[in-house]
């Protein structure tokens, strides 16, 4: 018979510490789609997604309830739609609407791909949906957007970047009387992997099969209560060795789902993404765990270390649970959605400069930052490049998820509910650099030896 | 295929028959139980098979956690390939 123990710890982990599947997320090509009458691409679109989405959710509650396991969302991630723009022309929100219609018929909780992949350039189609980006999130509710605007082999597209200043501000002011939710749809990415399932950021990239299941995991509750287990004076070593054990149970567990939800919908599966996902739920947290090995508050000095740690023992854990390991795989830190971390800002302890630091040791980036409503288009591009600097240099995905909260100011809160959480204003530097993103054109992409 | 059934509660009479009942209701055969008090606090953990149940394996689910409301203790059924992917390599 199975140990009873083994079995105990998976009932606790799940009903105690909140271990879940985070999301299953179907990925589907709409190449096949694009057509040069934008009414008749629309309803392809439509068309091949209810099709092929159509059991996914009722896939994901059987195994959800044969098994015990909680998975939170059901997605879908669809190819960049800059590239049927780029056939069909016309206005790109008629296809954040046909989107937002499949949503509803196929009862996914989000769909992403309203993306743009511009690292080096602009190709048709390209720039209209950027443009169109604010009015699409403004319209829809399940749709979510991404940019790439820059990676390690092609460097930063600073047009890009200084138009994605103005996308983010305008986004959350179209919808400024909704906790500014636009922007927290949208990701500025650089280095973005093609087959991630998470939101906001997650598309279907053209070297993807036809259709695939990607699934991410979760669980910083597993970790943090396998970790409080542990003595004050153990080892960082041993502690890294606690966390790889911990990862590799979450991803088996997510590994077994993947596997099955793929069987069951006939679709082959792609990856498990590794991420440590956090929720606004109490011991939820990442920065809990950072707590848990030692720190007053997250934030304090230790924490990138930490960070980088945990980011690491993570991935050493999962790639021998899963047999096929992508998307982001690290730890996320989104500061919304994660009690420790908002905790840690309203405290004043922790910063956007400390955040910005940690992106540079863990899975994407500044995520759901939410920043005072006096911040200029330009100031938020400076925050993208930084980041996206970060991410080019370092050969890894960044990120930049940032709210203007219109109308609000440092030390009030959007209350965004559900995963997404509430955000504190945090304070930030003001100070201008309007005259370097003005100037436009490419940040080289950097050398690959001579590595210091 | 078979099926993990845990019980955790409050130590009463008959518990052990109750769930025992419940089963053999659903034409669930029960292959093994494992079950011991600690500090008041009863735990059960039964392997049943569920090839053969009389009802779809979601709705035996749904009966057992409407059953453990009605018990007043904590009853969790699930397929047993969860634990063995998850504790065993």
């Amino acid at each position: 018979m199975l140990n009873t123990d083994n079995i105990l710890e998976t009932i606790k982990m799940i009903n105690e510490e909140h271990l879940d599947v985070r999301t299953i997320t179907m990925g589907i090509s709409l190449l096949d789609c694009a057509d040069s009458d934008i009414d008749k691409s629309c309803e392809k679109v439509y068309q091949k997604i209810t099709t092929k989405a159509k059991d996914l959710v009722k896939v994901g509650e059987q195994i959800e309830k044969e098994y015990g396991i909680p998975i939170i969302n059901k997605r879908i991630s669809v190819t960049p739609i800059a590239m049927l723009v780029a056939v069909s022309g016309g206005d790109p929100v008629k296809y954040a609407l046909a989107l937002e219609r499949c949503a509803k018929t196929v009862g996914v909780n989000f769909i992403g791909g309203f993306s743009a992949l511009v690292q080096k350039g602009f190709s048709a189609g390209d720039e209209a949906l950027i443009h169109a980006i604010p009015q699409a999130l403004a319209q829809t509710e399940h749709v979510c957007a991404s940019v790439n605007i820059g990676s390690t082999k092609a460097g930063i597209n600073m047009d890009a970047v200084a138009t994605m200043g103005h996308i983010v501000r305008e986004a959350a002011e179209l919808t400024k009387d909704n906790n500014c939710l636009g922007a927290a749809k949208l990701v500025v990415f650089c280095n973005a992997p093609e087959d991630n399932p998470f939101m906001a950021g997650a598309f279907h990239g053209v070297g993807e099969a036809d259709v695939v299941l990607n699934v991410g995991v979760s669980g910083p509750g597993v970790v943090r209560a396998a970790l409080a287990k542990a003595p004050k004076d153990l080892k960082m070593n041993e502690l890294a060795d606690i966390i790889k054990k911990t990862a590799f149970k979450i991803t088996r567990m997510g590994q077994m789902v993947g596997a099955l939800a793929s069987e069951r919908l006939g679709v082959p599966f792609g990856i498990v993404d590794l991420s440590l996902a956090p929720t606004p739920a109490i011991g939820d947290s990442v920065a809990y765990i950072l707590e848990e090995m030692g720190l007053e508050t997250c934030g304090a000095y230790g924490t990138t270390a930490c960070l980088a740690m945990l980011n690491d023992a993570v991935k050493k854990g999962g790639v021998m649970a899963s047999n096929s390991v992508g998307g982001l795989s690290g730890a996320f830190i989104p500061v919304s959605e994660d009690a420790g971390m908002i905790n840690a800002v309203r405290k004043g302890i922790l910063t956007l400069e400390k955040l910005e630091a940690m992106t540079a040791v863990c899975s994407v980036g500044l995520d759901m930052v939410v920043l005072p409503g006096e911040t200029t288009a330009e100031v938020i591009s400076g925050i993208i490049a930084d980041e996206a600097a970060i991410g080019m240099v370092n050969s890894k995905t960044t990120a930049v998820r940032a709210i203007p909260a219109i109308g609000y100011n440092v030390g009030d809160e959007l209350e965004f509910g559900g995963l997404l959480g509430s955000g504190p204003v945090m304070k930030i530097n003001q100070t201008s650099c309007e005259v370097m993103i003005k100037r436009g054109g490419k940040i080289p992409a950097p050398l690959q030896s001579l590595k210091n | 295929m078979r099926a993990v059934l845990s019980v955790v509660g409050k130590d009463g009479v008959g518990i052990l028959a109750k769930v025992s009942a419940k089963c053999a209701e659903a034409n669930a055969n029960v292959v093994d139980v494992n079950q011991s008090i600690l500090q008041d606090m009863f735990c059960m953990i039964m392997l049943i098979e569920i090839d053969k149940l009389k009802v779809e394996f979601t709705s035996f689910v749904d009966e057992m956690q409407d059953y453990a409301k009605e018990l007043g203790m904590e009853i969790h059924v699930m397929h047993e390939d969860i634990f063995k992917s998850m504790h065993t390599i």
